[in-house]
This record gives structure tokens, C-alpha cells and sequence, in this order.
């Protein structure tokens, strides 16, 4: 089962690998990690999608809350929280089939972001889901490349963490 | 006012009211040590660094306070690691300062370079590297407030030579505040209610104290709970003497090395208050050990450890000392005669055969029980670990005053430091150290700092020229077939007190076991009794 958590951390030296390495030492699992800075430019907010059952959740969350360093953080809801990742994802490509591709791209709402006479490089930020789907779609061209951030998210509607 | 950082630093530790520090000193920290020099602070120098470590733990414990422990670069700071992860495991609040190499060559794998913080990282509460001078003071004052508030731990603070050599602007904050660190104290009135409910209706009820009660300050208020309500306690080893060993209501020291009584007591409750105790493995090993039907509130300062290790019905979050003082309140006498006079039937039954007799060897059990005897009522008793730890911490009777041992990390060479630090709080104290001939030898080298300081500790050695624990193991477990166990007879353990002018004496039988502990605890200064246990005496 995987879970989402985000959490505003002080921004300052030796936090992420406070956090990483509490992820390891307990033998929790990190399926994705992304950290920034946000509006207040002392603190960085981290998001992590940990993969266990409630135990180890519930693990999480109570070491993650007992660091120094971490302000507040919550568990979101996959369901209805925004959650986004992006995919930078480069795919063969030639004179016949460039017009496939531009069509890929349009129905996925993806951004070409470079091309040349035999590659193509998409450029989309969706859900986990949208993006599988995508690399799917293009599979069969052969994918040359691709690289995906961790996920982001925020709440749904006015509530914030 | 302009001083520099290492005067600053000095400076901090006097507006925290430190007077006792214990460190070893090196290239890295010697800007601090200078600055030292001119403050009242006295400093032990101790002859290994994680011997300063475990000094400053012994010390912290009995004053309730942080303490301080210092180590240069490199080798004198990774030295101090075993005593960091020993005060992070038993939760004993530590601030630790450590030397580094100038700012501008970190990194670079220079002379002495260790990353300290990047090391202790796993087994620390907190750890900062200065590189920035004038946060030098608030830095000082967070460190304390976190070794010492919520649930206490060694806080690591590293500061480069070029560092601790800058001029600044030095002033103490009078406050304090951290948006990330709150600890929550008061516990939750609603669930305290609950707690004083399933207390109430319980046939059965037992209270296990753990080692936080010490930490929140908590001995009057467990005691008084106990002693209003008539709930039998027992403790965990690092919660033993939260009640007297004499108290009527005290059934013993649960777990893997417990008694029968305390451990049929765990298992026959039907509620259960764990208070200030992680349930860690050695203690309750999972939660089959306690009954099926059993409530289990689970008291703790720290959120993470309710529900990690045994499933629990009512949580209650806060200081040990506020939730006991409410639920004393709440909790009237509960007539649960049957269940006391069950438990003190078994609590008599805890044997104490030996192999030692009045002819050939020291029995243990049968020492310890003359030695709390002989021993002031306020004697602190410090235990190493192995069999020798687990003799004391089971007939060793505790009064007033306190046994301290390395619980949590099991660090051998722990007793004889501590002790070392327990007795810079009080000279006139009794404070006796007990080792195994396998822990004097890892930190025999205190013998040093005790004679050359003229702490009084009196030392314990039960020799068996084993490491009798792991012999025992390895006997049990892997069929007898013993191996890296044997320690033989060398060195001549009181012959090498004599070389620190430390006077010592053997006891190879019990024949004169009353004589030895008369002159063990009315010497005058530090001195040393041997006492030869047979290889074979179990630990049970």
C-alpha cells in the first residue's frame, strides 16, 4: 500500500539526509522523494511515498514528527490531494512517424520540449497514473530515455498543512 | 561582549551551571581548553574518550541534568561514538562538544578530519556543526534544552578550530524557542480517565516502571500511585530502584533476565500501566508475553514508542511525573489482596543457588544480597553488563539510592566510568562500580583517572576468567562448544589496582564474604575487591 507524506522541514544543511537516513535505518521503504524550498525561504517542504501496511505508516509518521528538524507534516489523501510528477521522457522518431507522435502528445497534453531529426522529447507533469499511460503510449517507438521527479502534492481545496 | 567562540563556548556551559566536565584534548579542540583554563569548571581528563562519555552519562543520571563530555577531531570524536549511541539508547541527556578541522578544509579528508555529526547521526537526538560563530550561544542553549527537555538524549555539538578562534558578540538567550521542537508534557485529561477506569476494574493490575520515571523525575509519584492504590510494580533494569527492592508492592525486574515473580506477574495481569518504559525486546519481548485480555495503557514521553513494539489500548502521551501525580488522584485503594499475596508467595521462591560456597567461590546472588546490607541506603551501585550486571540488578537491593547500568546499547566497560562521574557530584557518596573481569578490561584504564582524581569509588570485580554471559550461550545454545570466551587468569586484577596505589583485596570464597565487604566499604578512597565466581555459575 502506498502513502503519501508531506512535511515542512527547516531549511538547512543535513536535513534530507537526517530524513533519508531515518528512512533506512528503520527499514521503511521510499518509493519517491522530492524536496523544495517553499515561500518562506526557511523552511522546504518534502514530499514521500512510503510503501507498508498502517504499522509502518504509523511508524513513519511518529519518527518523522519526533526529527528536530521537521516542523509539521501529514498524510494526504491519494484520492483526492493533488498530486503530481514530472517525466522528461525522449523517444525515437522519424519523418513517418513524427506525426503520431505529435498526436500522442496532444492527446496527453504533454509540452515538446526538444526535437531533432530522429529523436523526440516529451515534456509532461500529471499523476503517477497519467504518466505510466504516456510511457506506454510511446513505448513502441522506442523510448531512448526517460527520467521522472518524485512526486509532489498539495491538499485539495483551502486546507494546508 | 567580545570574546572569542571557545570563550563563548566556556561561557555557555557556566550559564548552564555546569561545574564537572570530563574530555580528552587534541589540536582540534585546543582553543576551547585554553579558554577552559580560566573558569571555575573543573575538568577530569579522563584516559579514553568514551570513558568521558560514560562518565558524563553516570553523572547526568544522578544529577537529573545534562552533563558534558569534550573530544577532539577525528580519532577523539569517533572514540566518543560508543558513549553517544550508549546515552541515546538509555535516553540520558548528554551535549557533547567536539573539535573539528578548520572550516575551510572540511571535506577535504585532512589530518584528524571525521564527519562526527554525519556519523552519530542514527544515535544522537541532535547534532550541529558551527560554521557560523555568532550562533554560537543560541546553538549552546538549544543543545541543552534538547538534551534535557521531552525525551532526553546526547545532543553533539562540533565546532571547527578556525571557529572557535573567531571574535564575537557573546550573550546567553534567556529564552528559548524552537517551532519544530515541542515536546508534549501534560497528558490527555480524557485519557488519563481511561487509564484510572480499566485500573479500577482490573483484578490484576500491575504497573511497570521503566527507566523515564528517573528521566521525568517521577520516583515520588510512581510510589505514591502504588502505595495509595496497592498496585503491585515491577520494573524494567533500566527502571529498578523507582521503588525500593524492599517495598511490599515491588515484584522484581521483568524480562529475559528477570525473576519468576515479576515476569509471572507481567504475564497473569489483567492491566497493565507501562509507565516510562519502551517495552523494548529484553524486557517484553512481543506482545504474546502479556495476557490476551490484559488493558494495556502505555504512558511515554514520546509518541514513536506507543504502539512500536507492543499493541496498546490506551495511549497516553506526557511527562511520567504529571500523568502518575493524576491518575494517584483518580486511582483509589483497589482491594487486590489475592493478587499481592500470589506475587509476594512467588517473589519468595526467587532462588539464589550458586556453585560458590564457603569453601571454594563467591556466590553472586548471595553478595549482593550482603552487600545492600552493608551499603548506605543512598549508595549508588553502578553495573556493567553481562552476568555480572544481571546478579546486581536482581539482588542488589536498591533504597535509596541508585543503579545505574547501560540498558538499552549493553556497553561493556560502562560501569567503572560512570561510577567515575556519579562520585564528581559527591565525594562522600558510596558509590560502588561492578564489573565482569571482560569489562574491567575495557576499562581498566579509568583505574587512572580515579586514582589520580581521588574519586572514593569502590570497585567490584566478579572474575570468572570467563565471559561468562557468552560462555554461558554458547554452552546452552550451540552445545558446549565454547569459543573466544576464555579471558584466563591474567592480568593479576588486584595486584593491578596496586600499581594506581589503589588498595584491593580477593575473596575466593563466602567463608570471608561479610569481612570484605566491611573493609570494601569502609575504605578510605578509591580501592578494589575481587571476587572469584566460579566459570560455570549460571545467571538465573
Amino acid at each position: 500500500m502506498k502513502h503519501t507524506i508531506s512535511i515542512l522541514v527547516e531549511n538547512h544543511a543535513g536535513v534530507l539526509s537526517r530524513i533519508s537516513g531515518l528512512f533506512s535505518r528503520r527499514s521503511f521503504n521510499i518509493d519517491s522523494l522530492a524536496v523544495g524550498v517553499t515561500d518562506d525561504p526557511t523552511v522546504s517542504r518534502i514530499t514521500i511515498i512510503v510503501n507498508g501496511d498502517e504499522y509502518t505508516v504509523e511508524q513513519v509518521t511518529k519518527q518523522l514528527n519526533k526529527m528536530v528538524d521537521v516542523i509539521k507534516l501529514k498524510q494526504l489523501d491519494s484520492s483526492s490531494d493533488i498530486c503530481r510528477e514530472l517525466l522528461l521522457i525522449k523517444v525515437r522518431c522519424n519523418a513517418k512517424n513524427r506525426s503520431d507522435l505529435i498526436d500522442i502528445a496532444q492527446l496527453m497534453q504533454a509540452k515538446i520540449s526538444d526535437l531533432s531529426s530522429n529523436s523526440f522529447t516529451l515534456e509532461l507533469s500529471d499523476t503517477p497514473q497519467r504518466l505510466a499511460l504516456m510511457e506506454e503510449m510511446l513505448r513502441p517507438y522506442g523510448i531512448l530515455e526517460e527520467v521522472r521527479t518524485g512526486a509532489i502534492a498539495l491538499q485539495h481545496g483551502t486546507e494546508v498543512l | 561582549m567580545k570574546m572569542t567562540v571557545a570563550q563563548a563556548m566556556v561561557k555557555c556551559l557556566e550559564q548552564e551551571q555546569i561545574q564537572t566536565v570530563f574530555g580528552y584534548p587534541g589540536a582540534a579542540i585546543c582553543p576551547f581548553y585554553d579558554a577552559l583554563l580560566n573558569s571555575p569548571i573543573e575538568h577530569l581528563l579522563i584516559r579514553q574518550e568514551q570513558m568521558g562519555g560514560h562518565c558524563a552519562n553516570g553523572l547526568a543520571r544522578v544529577t537529573g541534568r545534562p552533563q558534558v563530555c569534550i573530544a577532539t577531531s577525528g580519532p577523539g570524536a569517533l572514540n566518543l561514538i560508543t558513549g553517544i549511541a550508549t546515552a541515546y539508547m538509555d535516553s540520558i541527556p548528554l551535549v557533547c562538544i567536539t573539535g573539528q578541522v578548520n572550516s575551510d578544509q572540511l571535506g577535504k579528508d585532512v589530518f584528524q578530519e571525521a564527519d562526527i555529526t554525519g556519523a552519530v547521526e542514527p544515535f544522537s537526538k541532535y547534532s550541529y556543526i558551527v560554521k557560523d560563530g555568532s550562533q554560537i550561544a543560541r546553538i549552546f542553549k538549544e543543545a541543552f534544552y534538547l538534551a534535557g527537555t521531552g525525551r532526553p538524549g546526547p545532543v553533539v555539538i562540533d565546532v571547527p578550530t578556525d571557529i572557535q578562534n573567531q571574535t564575537i558578540d557573546f550573550e546567553y538567550p534567556e529564552t528559548i524557542s524552537m517551532r519544530s521542537y515541542k515536546p508534549t508534557v501534560v497528558g490527555n485529561a480524557r485519557q488519563i480517565t481511561r487509564a484510572a477506569a480499566a485500573l479500577k476494574k482490573a483484578k490484576r493490575p500491575l504497573i511497570v516502571a521503566g527507566g523515564g520515571i528517573f528521566a521525568a523525575g517521577a520516583v515520588e509519584e510512581l510510589n505514591k500511585l502504588a502505595a495509595k492504590s496497592g498496585i503491585p510494580v515491577v520494573t524494567t533494569l533500566m527502571g529498578k530502584g523507582a521503588v525500593r527492592d524492599d517495598d511490599p508492592y515491588y515484584m522484581g525486574m521483568i524480562g529475559t533476565h528477570g525473576v519468576g515473580s515479576a515476569n509471572q506477574a507481567l504475564a497473569h495481569a489483567d492491566a497493565l500501566l507501562i509507565a516510562g518504559a519502551r517495552a523494548g525486546d529484553r524486557s517484553i519481548k512481543d506482545t504474546g508475553v502479556i495476557a490476551r485480555d490484559c488493558t494495556v495503557i502505555h504512558l511515554d514521553i514520546d509518541p514513536a514508542e506507543i504502539g512500536k513494539n507492543i499493541a496498546v489500548d490506551i495511549p497516553i502521551v506526557g511527562d511520567a511525573r504529571q500523568v502518575l501525580d493524576a491518575l494517584a488522584e483518580q486511582v483509589p485503594y483497589l482491594c487486590c489482596e489475592d493478587w499481592l499475596a500470589r506475587l509476594v508467595d512467588l517473589r519468595s521462591r526467587n532462588s539464589t543457588k550458586s556453585l560458590g560456597s564457603d569453601e571454594a567461590y563467591v556466590n553472586p546472588k548471595e553478595f549482593f544480597l550482603r552487600l545492600s546490607e552493608k551499603a548506605p541506603d543512598n549508595a549508588v551501585l553502578t553495573a556493567d553488563v553481562g552476568q555480572n550486571q544481571i546478579w546486581a540488578a536482581n539482588y542488589y537491593k536498591v533504597k535509596r539510592g541508585r543503579f545505574l547500568t547501560s540498558g538499552g546499547m549493553g556497553t561493556m566497560g560502562y560501569a567503572i566510568p560512570a561510577a567515575a562521574g556519579v562520585q564528581t557530584a559527591d565525594p562522600s557518596r558510596t558509590v560502588m562500580a561492578v564489573c565482569g573481569d571482560g569489562g574491567f578490561q575495557m576499562s581498566m584504564m579509568e583505574l587512572g583517572t580515579i586514582a589520580y582524581y581521588k574519586l572514593p569509588v569502590k570497585i567490584i570485580v566478579l572474575n570468572n576468567h570467563f565471559l561468562g554471559m557468552v560462555k554461558e550461550l554458547q554452552d546452552r545454545g550451540f552445545g558446549r562448544r565454547e569459543t573466544a570466551v576464555e579471558l584466563g587468569d591474567k592480568p593479576d586484577i588486584a595486584a593491578l589496582a596496586g600499581c594506581y596505589n589503589i588498595p584491593s583485596k580477593k575473596l575466593t570464597s563466602m567463608a570471608e564474604c561479610d569481612g570484605a565487604i566491611q573493609w570494601l566499604l569502609s575504605t578510605e578512597g578509591p580501592c578494589l575487591l575481587e571476587c572469584l565466581v566460579h566459570p560455570d555459575e549460571s545467571t538465573l
